[in-house]
């Protein structure tokens, strides 16, 4: 697998055309995605065009993006103009937003080629896809396991070697969970780095773009690209960005690791054992290992179960059969606007819509959205203090390698269980990424979790490009 | 029935759509009028992906409504408040709940009362609904046509405390408000178009009790319809309370053409709105130095115009404060006080102003008006003459006064001729003139007239009177 690094640099240097790279991706789309289904859409005419476009600047010595010619997938719910934008639902199905969110229009600007959009849980509500209201995609490591969600197919896309670059969203683990199943690099940027302009909302407070990739330095250079203020996010942090590339040179040296016991509690015997061969690794590098408790942590699940449908209901409230998407035709619009909406949304989405307006609702606010808000509060005090003492914390992604279809389906809860470590980070608008590290008991891969302060991804990349380069071949 | 007996309590929503020129959440243009749906975006359709970013000229007036209204700016917050509705593209408004941005001011009335302000606080307007067919509501339209151009319009919501006792001070009020929302440039204050929208909490009690159920009057379009729609329902309500039936809290609309309020929803049907924080905006936090340069930009506002002009006329009568009131509200004073600091007298100023003087119609510059009401005063032009004079400045400001007299004709009739006019006058009416010197100085208007009619109109009446008066000795 050549990286998006590699790719720019021969495409850029004349030894390899943009038009055969995507050619290349297509190819390789065409031969396994029909058992992967890690793609909803392709947009194979206008990637060719765009990549022709990088081919004649490269003829022309005009000046190149950082991305010239690299092949890029978005999860399908980031607004593509004139491209279908489906969130996975019934609901959007064939909605062709008139814009482009700003993360695509800098992918554009930087000569990506965006090849195709990916598949999710719908509307980014799950831990598996098995929530696509347009069938699972599978995980390209073994096929009966899930490839985790919600941004399956955008992992599922990077792990299968389709593209070397892919987007998802991250609210409470979006992109690392999957990243985690499928063998990847996943970053979670800090809250406010990365637009959310023409991203669809699941919980607003929560949701953050971010990448897959093959390699950390490849996850840099996307930061480098995408990440920075935005005046159409008044949630967008107007201050200069860190020095991502910079940051994988400089080893872990003299920092502080925060082993934390809360981000293992409940994993597998085989995930632990993986997360102590890293902490190992960072050692052997000259990190500090000290062990942190934060207890707090683990109320993150429950606050997170009642923030983010609290928000969904309200953000979801728009797909009324009135102005975009599905409309079930009524007599009247309480009855269109119910039929739309019954539907159009699948299981899971109703149950959060239905958990979050009851949890806003007039006399349960205080004891269900309040009381969240107040521990999401408590989970960033607690955080904040850990961080007094050292510089990163060090922990599993996940409690388990990939499971089966059909495994927690019928179990929400167990379901809700697996985002248990990466739901901190969303709380705490704080970075955090998963590195590949090794394989479990099943040979499924298995990722490690480094999560910094807020803004501070760097940190994220400096110590998994340490991890990356001592992981278990 | 009569109202002996009980007391009227009102307090009054007032709901200002600013006049800005882009909406409070985007750039689209803020126009009433333009062709439906052709002044919207992403944003105010509510387009899943798209984001608000508050508009910084809106929050502005906001501040000068507030700081004009006596009232405390505060750090404030914008919550969602979630409802369906077809005409409001997420299905929720963003608005401000219980952190306003101006809190706990005062209205002084032309006649002294003051009347309290709880709040005024900033939100979104929504779209426009057009329902076809027989009933003109939404139910039981056989269609319904929406214009998005209103939607994402910034209003400023004003909630005064309960403390009017009359429709009558209700519509000072309102006129009060009005004016002041115009005087700080924050409205065109433009009812029939919905610049200013206007709903009425009305309740009865006996005076001394407790206060009364209320009920909320909602489509009130002009002055005279708050008026007549509040002393409607308070009879309405005193009808019911001296029949022995209780007061039903509700919702109820002003039927302008049949003169009487109609139940729209009842509290049972009240909505539960779901208000959370919203997470797509940061809190609003004005900066000292931008409030204390909104401050010191303030204009003086109508109260204070009125002082001035009374000052200026060194009367404080009932017919000079109605003239006085007159000219504030269509924003004649300047002219006056220009005129007075020329010398002109103060009262023939400000009548001339009050009566002759017509924006649409044109206004005469400042010297022009002020050179016609020195003429006058000095008897040069009759009052016929002068306001003649006023009506041709009216599309031809700056022309010279003396000149325009001249092309009508207004030549200033020598004293001989006026004499000999006078002298011939008193002799054909001999009686007339007997009944006058006898003391009957109402035959100085015959007089006056008989001059005028032989000197086509070019007599100075006080040239006249000044003579008769002469003559009786």
């Amino acid at each position: 697998m050549t990286t998006a690094i590699e790719l720019a640099a021969a495409i850029k240097r004349g030894e390899r055309s943009a038009v055969s790279v995507a050619e290349e991706a297509f190819a390789a789309i065409s031969a396994r995605d029909g058992e992967i289904h890690a793609f909803l859409s392709l947009g194979q005419d206008h990637a060719m065009e765009a990549a022709a476009r990088v081919d004649a600047a490269v003829a022309q010595g005009a000046p190149l993006g950082p991305l010239a010619g690299v092949p890029v997938a978005l999860k399908d719910n980031m607004c593509t103009k004139g491209w279908e934008t489906t969130c996975a639902s019934k609901i959007l199905e064939g909605w062709k937003p008139p814009y482009d969110g700003t993360v695509v229009e800098r992918l554009h600007a930087a000569g990506a080629i965006v090849v195709g959009k990916t598949n999710l849980d719908e509307f980014a509500m799950g831990s598996s896809t098995e929530n696509s209201a347009f069938g699972p995609t599978r995980n390209p490591h073994d096929l009966t396991k899930v490839p985790g969600g919600s941004s399956g197919g955008s992992a599922a896309a990077v792990a299968a070697g389709f593209v070397p670059l892919s987007f998802g969203s991250d609210t409470g683990g979006s992109i690392r969970l999957p990243a985690a199943y499928c063998g990847t690099v996943g970053l979670k940027p800090s809250y406010g780095f990365i637009s959310r302009y023409g991203l669809v909302a699941f919980a607003s407070s929560l949701d953050q773009i971010g990448p897959f990739t093959t390699t950390v330095a490849d996850a840099a250079l996307s930061m480098e690209v995408v990440a920075g203020y935005d005046p159409k996010d008044a949630t967008s942090i107007n201050e200069a960005m860190p020095d991502f590339t910079g940051a994988l040179s400089k080893g872990v040296e003299g920092l502080k690791v925060g082993v934390c016991a809360d981000l293992l509690d409940g994993a597998a015997p085989d995930v632990a054992r993986r997360v102590a061969e890293a902490a190992a690794v960072l050692e052997a590098a000259g990190a500090t290992l000290v062990e942190v408790a934060v207890p707090e942590l683990k109320l993150g699940l429950s606050a997170y179960y009642l923030l983010a449908p609290a928000e969904a209901s309200s953000n979801l409230a728009r797909y009324d059969g009135v102005r975009f998407g599905l409309r079930e035709e009524r007599d009247d619009v309480v009855a269109m606007n119910t039929a739309t909406r019954t539907a159009g949304f699948g299981a899971e989405v109703k149950r959060r819509i239905m958990l979050g307006t009851y949890a806003l609702s007039a006399g349960y606010y205080d004891a269900y959205y309040g009381k969240a808000q107040k521990t999401r509060t408590l989970i960033l005090h607690a955080l904040d203090r850990a961080y007094e003492s050292v510089d990163v914390l060090l922990g599993a992604t996940t409690p388990t390698t990939a499971f089966g279809f059909g495994d927690k389906v019928a179990d929400p809860m167990s379901m809700y269980l697996s985002d248990l470590f990466t739901i901190p980070s969303n709380l705490a608008g704080h970075p955090a990424i998963s590195v590949p590290f090794g394989t479990g008991d099943d040979a499924m891969p298995i990722g490690v979790q480094v999560l910094a302060p807020g803004k501070r991804d760097d940190l994220c990349l400096q110590v998994a490009a340490v991890l990356e380069a001592g992981a278990p071949r | 029935m009569s109202m002996e007996g009980y007391e009227t309590v009102i307090g009054l929503e007032v709901h200002c759509e600013l006049k800005t020129a882009s909406k409070l959440f985007c750039g689209c243009r803020n126009a009433f009028g333009d062709a439906p749906n052709t002044n919207v975006c992403p944003v105010c359709l509510g387009l899943p992906g798209s984001l608000p970013v508050l508009n910084r000229h809106a929050v502005e007036l906001a501040i000068r409504i507030g700081l004009a209204l006596n009232c405390a700016v505060k750090p404030s917050n914008f919550h969602r408040k979630n409802y369906f509705y077809p005409d409001m593209p997420k299905d929720y408004q963003i608005s401000q709940y219980d952190e306003p941005l101006n809190e706990g001011g005062s209205l002084e009335l032309p006649d002294g009362t003051v009347i309290g302000i709880t709040r005024a606080h900033m939100e979104e307007d929504t779209g426009k609904s057009t329902h076809l067919g027989s009933s003109g509501r939404i139910h039981g339209a056989e269609n319904s046509l929406i214009d998005y151009n209103r939607s994402g319009v910034p209003l400023v919501e004003i909630v005064s405390e309960p403390d009017m006792r009359s429709g009558v001070q209700a519509r000072a009020y309102a006129a009060e408000l009005r004016a002041i929302l115009m005087a700080v440039g924050a409205t065109d204050g433009r009812l029939e178009e919905g610049s200013m929208r206007i709903d009425a909490n009305v309740s009865v009690r006996k005076p001394g009790k407790p206060f009364g159920t209320r009920c909320e009057i909602k489509n009130l379009n002009s002055l005279r319809s708050l008026q007549r729609a509040i002393e409607y329902e308070a009879q309405r309500q005193v009808n019911l309370l001296e029949a022995g039936e209780r007061i039903a809290q509700e919702t109820r609309h002003w039927d302008e053409a049949a003169g009487r309020t109609g139940t729209m929803r009842s509290k049972e049907e009240a909505y539960d709105y779901r208000y959370f924080p919203e997470p797509d905006l940061v809190p609003l936090v004005p900066e000292e130095d931008w409030l204390a340069e909104i401050a010191a930009s303030m204009p003086a506002l109508p109260k204070q115009r009125r002082q001035n002009l009374l000052d200026l006329c060194g009367a404080d009568d009932q017919a000079t404060k109605d003239l006085v009131a007159t000219v504030v509200d269509r924003d004649l004073d300047p002219l006056v006080i220009e005129a007075t600091l020329a010398g002109a007298p103060a009262a023939l100023a400000l009548a001339r102003a009050a009566n002759e003087l017509d924006a649409t119609a044109g206004l005469p510059s400042g010297p022009s008006f002020a050179r016609t009401v020195a003429l006058e005063a000095s008897g040069t032009l009759s009052a016929t003459q002068a306001k003649a004079v006023l009506g041709v400045l009216a599309t031809r400001p700056t022309d010279d006064p003396e000149a325009v007299a001249k092309e009508l004709g207004f030549e200033q009739l020598s004293d001989d001729t006026l004499l000999t006019t006078i002298a011939a006058v008193l002799e054909a009416n001999p009686e007339e003139w007997a009944r006058y010197r006898d003391g009957d100085d109402k035959l100085a208007q015959f007089f006056i007239g008989k001059v005028m009619a032989a000197t086509k109109g070019k007599a100075n009446g006080k040239a006249v009177v000044a003579e008769l008066v002469a003559r009786r000795g």
